[in-house]
């Protein structure tokens, strides 16, 4: 479908009222006048993505939207470690960009703040398939729906397919058992696997979470009822000071989330959790480490197999003079042509928020990148079982399940990190 | 004065005990017009006074006083990001002297600010008392004691990232090819190693402050009081102990005043180089407040882990102006 200018304001023209019923396509059919005000301005809050490609689309895109429309389209890319201050900001003053991006369960976070998008997001499901649970859970506050869904940055194993063969692995192992022993025999040949432990944003989070649940543990139960010390959680902490000793790379308590990344790509280690940035860099820089890396899913361990993914969605704000436009623009973005091309952009990088995505003409082209596809179906949200609240971003923001593990790395004995895990976890969520 | 009129008046003699003179004298003297509306105003003393401190006054109230009791008003409420907050009296306090996370960064935050502010202190002396000396390139090498302090802490802070770097330090390259060690070290790994690195890494960045001021104070010691000194008989330790550093004292409890509040309230270096990990052992007030009020939304209760700080700078700028006092 092609747009010109006038073809959109003639569309556009059901924005105040019918436009947010049907979409771009109605509101073309509608061929109607435009009822933008002259001078309307949409501003739009994002991360810098770690894919410099996917800015530039998406930007493009919004420029797009601002001459077909008639809107001043502006777009702010922010660090995303200084994304929770202007949102804070933003709400407390009741001023601010129409549209901001949220990460992970932030939706929960900042309900009071956006407006709702029930209509939208129902919208894009019935023409693309339900969400993945994961993407559903953290923008959905009290069955309203705060936030667009709009994709997952998962992170699978990155590995060097040739270290692992030479290992005794003609694939990377499907169970966590099965990952020790191969994991030991590369630590043995100095080709250790990488895995922080440290308290940045992503890395440490994705193997306490995910290990925690792939043991059979979790921090709280449906109800909301603390249930951490239990033996699968032991388990895997257990489980997981072994490893340390094993299997991994024991820089991982000072890293960061690039440490793994450069460890990688010297060589230094042979596998670790990430995002495909790893890939992407490898492929630019250092081809004859890109031809070797191969992607895997989480081993499954006996409470079966995860991942801890948020998702990412984006957000109308309820102080915005502009809802209208900005949902207008969010169901212009999300619509097939122009969704199309931002994820062609991110290659791989991220995985669309429901099952139409996965026919993407990108997971043809390189079948490497397939796991990330795939993960999606396993993501889990922080406090899974339970819901994704604010007080399940407490114990995030604390590091508490990671600071489980580091501390039995560090020596203390399996139960009493459990057990401390147990009281901070009951003051997070009390 | 071109406008003013001159009008006779009566002159009494001052004279004590003269004869009254029979006729008048007149003695024409300059007339005063009666100044008028602002500039009438304005010459009464207290008005001026207050007028000229109004923008001071306002400013501070804006921007310190506002703030500040918005703050406290933080802190003793439940708010969240997006809701009113209700009243709860000290129950955020109550809640963080029952987190061992915040009793952990409470530690470190005393911890990291005295140790960084006496070695401060110490190596800071040791640098102006080398300064103060006639070398040179005197200049070149004072202006460039003051790098460390002028590139923002952001910049500094992730060179010395890589250097503490657990695959690529430059520290453990150098120490494993001189055979000092035989395995890297993880400089960040460890609480105790990494808390090191936090407290060297400040008094890096905070030296020449001290270094620079406490210069500037050795410069205003008068050089005849060391002759005079040395003619009795004291030696170097003895002159530095007995002159200079009575004299420089006020300096350098002001230097060790500002320099404590800062440390105490720091944050861009530990936020970058450990983000209070591993294990939540290098968290200060500072951090860990971030997390709670910023990633967490919990403005409430992150401002009462601010606010924390609040009496112990009280106390401590309170000792230093008092003594600051007393010895003048």
């Amino acid at each position: 479908m092609r747009l010109d200018r006038r073809a959109f304001l003639r569309a556009a023209g059901a924005a105040t009222g019918a436009a947010a019923v049907g979409g771009i396509p109605d509101i073309v059919a509608a061929q109607k006048a435009p009822s933008f005000p002259k001078g309307t301005k949409l501003n739009i809050l994002e991360w810098v993505s770690f894919v410099p490609a996917s800015d530039v689309e998406f930007k493009r895109l919004a420029a797009e939207f601002g001459k077909l429309s008639g809107v001043d389209v502006t777009v702010d890319l922010i660090n995303m470690n200084d994304l929770n201050p202007r949102i804070a900001s933003a709400i407390e003053t009741k001023s601010g960009p129409d549209i901001i991006m949220m990460i992970s369960n932030w939706p929960h976070l900042y309900a009071d703040g956006l407006a709702d998008v029930d209509d939208l997001a129902e919208e894009i499901a019935s023409r693309d398939g339900a969400y993945y649970e994961h993407n559903k859970k953290v923008s959905v506050v009290n069955n309203r729906w705060k936030a667009v869904p709009l994709c997952s940055v998962p992170a699978t194993w990155a590995y060097r397919e040739d270290w692992f063969k030479e290992a005794g692995a003609s694939k990377f192992p499907d169970t966590w058992d099965e990952w020790r022993k191969v994991g030991i025999a590369l630590k043995k040949k100095n080709q250790p696997m990488g895995q922080a432990f440290g308290h940045s944003l992503g890395d440490p989070n994705n193997w306490a979470y995910s290990v925690t649940w792939g043991f059979g543990g979790s921090e709280i139960d449906q109800s909301g009822k603390v249930v951490i010390n239990s033996k699968e959680t032991i388990e895997a902490v257990k489980f997981t000071v072994a490893v340390w000793k094993d299997c991994l790379d024991e820089g991982g308590l000072a890293w960061d989330d690039s440490s793994n990344n450069r460890a990688y790509l010297a060589s230094t280690i042979s596998a670790t959790i990430n995002g495909a940035s790893i890939y992407f860099v490898a492929k630019r820089q250092f081809p004859d480490i890109a031809k070797v890396t191969g992607h895997a899913h989480m081993p499954k361990g006996p409470g079966g197999r995860f991942y801890s993914i948020g998702g990412q969605g984006r957000a109308v704000m309820k102080y915005s003079k502009n809802q209208q436009v900005a949902k207008e623009f969010l169901r212009w973005f999300m619509d097939r042509p122009q969704y199309d091309k931002w994820m062609a952009a991110n290659d791989g990088y991220v995985v669309g928020p429901t099952p139409y995505w996965e026919k993407h003409a990108l997971w043809e082209k390189d079948p490497k990148l397939a796991p990330f596809k795939e993960s999606v179906k396993y993501g889990r949200w922080p406090g899974y079982p339970g819901p994704p609240t604010r007080k399940a971003s407490e114990a995030l923001v604390k590091y508490i399940l990671v600071d489980m593990y580091a501390q039995a790395i560090k020596g203390m004995k399996a139960e009493d990190a459990v057990k401390w895990a147990e009281s901070e976890l009951k003051k997070a969520y009390a | 004065m071109a406008d003013q009129t001159i009008e006779p008046i009566l002159a009494k003699s001052a004279a004590s005990g003269a004869p009254a003179i029979a006729a008048p004298v007149v003695v024409a003297v300059p007339k005063s017009r009666r100044p008028r509306g602002l500039g009438h105003l304005l010459e009464q003393e207290h008005i001026l006074a207050g007028a000229l401190l109004a923008p001071t006054l306002v400013i501070l109230t804006l921007f310190i006083a506002y703030p500040f009791v918005l703050g406290i008003w933080l802190a003793v409420s439940d708010k969240v990001v997006g809701r009113p907050g209700n009243f709860v009296g000290l129950q955020n306090f109550w809640v963080n002297l029952n987190d061992t996370i915040f009793l952990r960064a409470f530690q470190n935050t005393f911890v990291y600010t005295f140790i960084a502010t006496a070695l401060k202190l110490a190596l800071g002396m040791g640098a102006a008392l080398l300064l103060n000396q006639h070398f040179r390139f005197k200049r070149i090498v004072r202006a460039g004691m003051l790098l460390p302090w002028i590139v923002p802490t952001v910049l500094s802070t992730l060179a010395w990232q890589w250097m503490f770097d657990a695959t690529f330090s430059v520290f453990n390259w150098m120490l494993l090819n001189v055979g000092l060690i035989s395995q890297r070290i993880l400089w960040l790994g460890d609480g105790t190693m990494a808390m090191g690195c936090l407290i060297l890494v400040n008094v890096w960045r905070g030296m020449p402050f001290f270094a620079i001021t406490l210069l500037a104070g050795l410069q205003t010691v008068n050089p005849d009081l060391h002759e005079a000194a040395e003619i009795d008989g004291a030696n170097a330790w003895q002159r530095y102990w007995r002159v200079t550093l009575p004299l420089i004292k006020p300096i350098m409890l002001v230097v060790v005043l500002f320099s404590m509040i800062a440390t105490f309230a720091d944050f861009q270096l530990i936020y970058v180089l450990t983000r209070g990990g591993p294990y939540s052992s290098t968290h200060v007030f500072g951090t860990y407040a971030y997390e709670i009020a910023m990633r967490a939304a919990k403005l409430g209760q992150g401002a009462s882990i601010s606010l924390f700080l609040f009496p112990f700078l009280l106390m401590v700028i309170v000792f230093q102006l008092w003594y600051i006092r007393r010895s003048d």
